[in-house]
């Protein structure tokens, strides 16, 4: 069974564009990740799926409900993570974590209570005197203390310290390892490339990749690193050229047999052909419009 | 009921603050009764004799002499007054105060139906304005036994019933606008109520101005009216409730199908 699954899912602010279209399939116990820059349609697809926004087009379903119709049952299997995390004014970190388990009918004292002591997060604080990390954390529990079937995750580690971030990737990979499917919004590609099975690329509220991290990796576009004396403009297929120590780094997706000739007649001291990175994959999607080779 | 409890928490000392303002004020009036009891003779001629204003207050009907008199004008204009701006306020800022505070987020992704959150946000409006009029009824009972005059029960307990349902009345109305705003609520509503204090306020100087008695639930809520009727006008009453039920429904209608930003 799919955990989310939208078809044609469309949201419009009255002209202005939203999401456009929007096929994506996560499967139940994947760990998947969503990328795209500011204003690409991250937050809107998850606030769609979560019922906060009606979509104009389009449909949605999770674990089978629909996103519309069934809302309330999604959310009772939803744990949800925002970008920014806000709460009521002159409540303790106890009373929010308290609060958000009522609202569920359930009793999650006990899973608080270990959230809490992993992620350091003092409960008799006021929410008002917390920094943006420590609420952060509160999120965080809230999130995950009902011990949800799926996580939506939308910017998870902004503000949290590096010693914490680790903290809160090995909490998930547990969750993900018990079989809780989890839904990474993010623009930090190592995240991803570290965490996620799956990804999809989202480009002005389109998606214009979605495939295993492995295989986005594996785009035709090689990371050329050469040393020594070379002049490559005439070739084709050559991107993202930059100057490297005593030589020439570039992204490379034309002929393989033109790259060597060229190379055969400079003198070259070194020379590396590497995948390219996430984020180099990121911006090969985002400066030609996306084809997914 | 999670969410009646955790807004009668967040509204708690809102609620102490103007529960405390309008029963000292309507006390302090009280407990001077007995000093200017007898200097209201020239001063009720004085009340009666300056034409719009007079009118306005309807000074002109009752007499400042008798506690019902001079409660209904003094008092009634503290708790009409004061009882409408904490309804007013309270009601428009529940609903939009989710997304003003950027709350609406952590609220809404809980498994908590909109219409729930809207029953049990009303439900803390109603009851913070009862806990309200009661504490305010019972200070104002307390302060009379202890000036020793006798209390005309049938007149003012339908003088409070009248200020009650005034407030229930603007509670609706602003709750429903509440629905529609995402920022600047408080404005909005401490206007509506201004604005309906003032609209009867015109109504009693001139009779051309009359029907706007029908616009504003201070019309059913004139002291001076209720202490010489002994009654409160049931058409009145019957169109504010309906304004006020209106202003629920359009809350419902709104919030159930708004998109939160």
């Amino acid at each position: 069974m799919d955990a989310i699954r939208t078809t044609g899912l469309t949201k419009y602010y009255g002209k202005a564009r939203g999401i456009i279209d929007l096929n994506l399939s996560v499967r139940e116990g994947e760990f998947f990740g969503f990328i795209g820059p500011n204003g690409a349609g991250k937050s809107t697809t998850i606030r769609t799926l979560l019922g906060l926004i009606k979509p104009t087009g389009g449909s949605g379903v999770i674990f089978d409900k629909d996103i519309v119709r069934e809302k309330h049952d999604i959310l009772n299997e939803v744990g949800y993570l925002p970008s920014e995390a806000v709460f009521y004014t002159g409540m303790r970190v106890r009373d929010i974590l308290k609060l958000s388990a009522e609202l569920r009918k359930k009793n999650c004292i006990k899973e608080a209570k270990n959230l809490c002591e992993r992620l350091q997060l003092d409960t008799t604080r006021k929410v008002e005197e917390l920094s943006f990390g420590n609420r952060k954390k509160v999120a965080i529990v809230c999130a995950l203390q009902h011990d949800p079937k799926l996580l939506v995750l939308d910017e998870p580690t902004s503000g949290l310290d590096p010693l914490m971030q680790r903290e809160f990737f090995s909490i998930l990979r547990e969750r993900n390892q018990e079989g809780t499917t989890i839904f990474l919004s993010s623009h930090i590609l190592s995240e991803i490339q570290r965490n996620c099975t799956r990804a999809a690329i989202v480009r002005e509220g389109r998606m214009t990749a979605c495939n295993s991290v492995e295989e986005l990796v594996k785009t035709s576009a090689k990371r050329v690193v050469v040393h020594g004396s070379v002049d490559p403009q005439e070739l084709p297929g050559i991107r993202d050229m930059q100057q490297v120590d005593n030589g020439i780094s570039f992204l490379y997706t034309g002929d393989m047999n033109a790259l060597v000739r060229m190379l055969a007649k400079n003198h070259i001291t070194d020379l590396t052909v590497t995948e390219p990175d996430l984020e180099e994959i990121f911006m090969h999607y985002y400066q030609d419009g996306g084809d997914a080779e | 009921m999670t969410l009646v409890k955790h807004e009668l928490k967040q509204g708690k000392m809102s609620l102490i603050v103007w529960a405390a303002s309008i029963i000292f004020l309507m006390v302090i009036c009280v407990l001077l009764f007995p000093e200017m009891k007898g200097e209201m003779d020239s001063v009720g001629d004085m009340f009666a004799s300056m034409g719009s204003f007079t009118q306005a207050f309807g000074m002109d009907r009752i007499s400042f002499g008798s506690l019902l008199g001079f409660y209904a004008v003094e008092c009634g204009n503290i708790l009409g007054l004061g009882g409408a701006f904490f309804a007013a306020f309270c009601a428009v800022t529940m609903l939009a105060k989710e997304e003003k505070d950027h709350t609406a987020e952590f609220l809404l992704t809980h498994p908590v139906s909109r219409v729930r959150v809207i029953t049990e946000k009303l439900a803390a409006v109603m009851l913070q304005i009862t806990l309200m009029n009661l504490t305010v009824l019972a200070a104002s009972l307390i302060s009379i036994a202890c000036i020793g005059e006798e209390i005309p029960w049938k007149e003012f307990l339908l003088l409070h019933l009248a200020y009650y349902i005034l407030q229930v009345e603007l509670a609706g109305i602003c709750f429903g606008v509440s629905a529609f705003l995402r920022r600047g609520s408080i404005g909005i509503g401490l206007g509506i109520a201004t604005m309906m204090y003032f609209l009867n306020l015109i109504s009693n100087i001139t009779e051309e101005a009359e029907f706007l008695k029908y616009f504003t639930p201070f019309a059913y809520a004139e002291g001076t009216d209720i202490v010489t009727d002994v009654t409160l006008d049931g058409g009145l009453v019957a169109l504010g409730l309906a304004c006020g039920v209106l202003g629920i429904v359009a809350a419902y209608w709104k919030y159930c199908k708004k998109d939160i930003k």
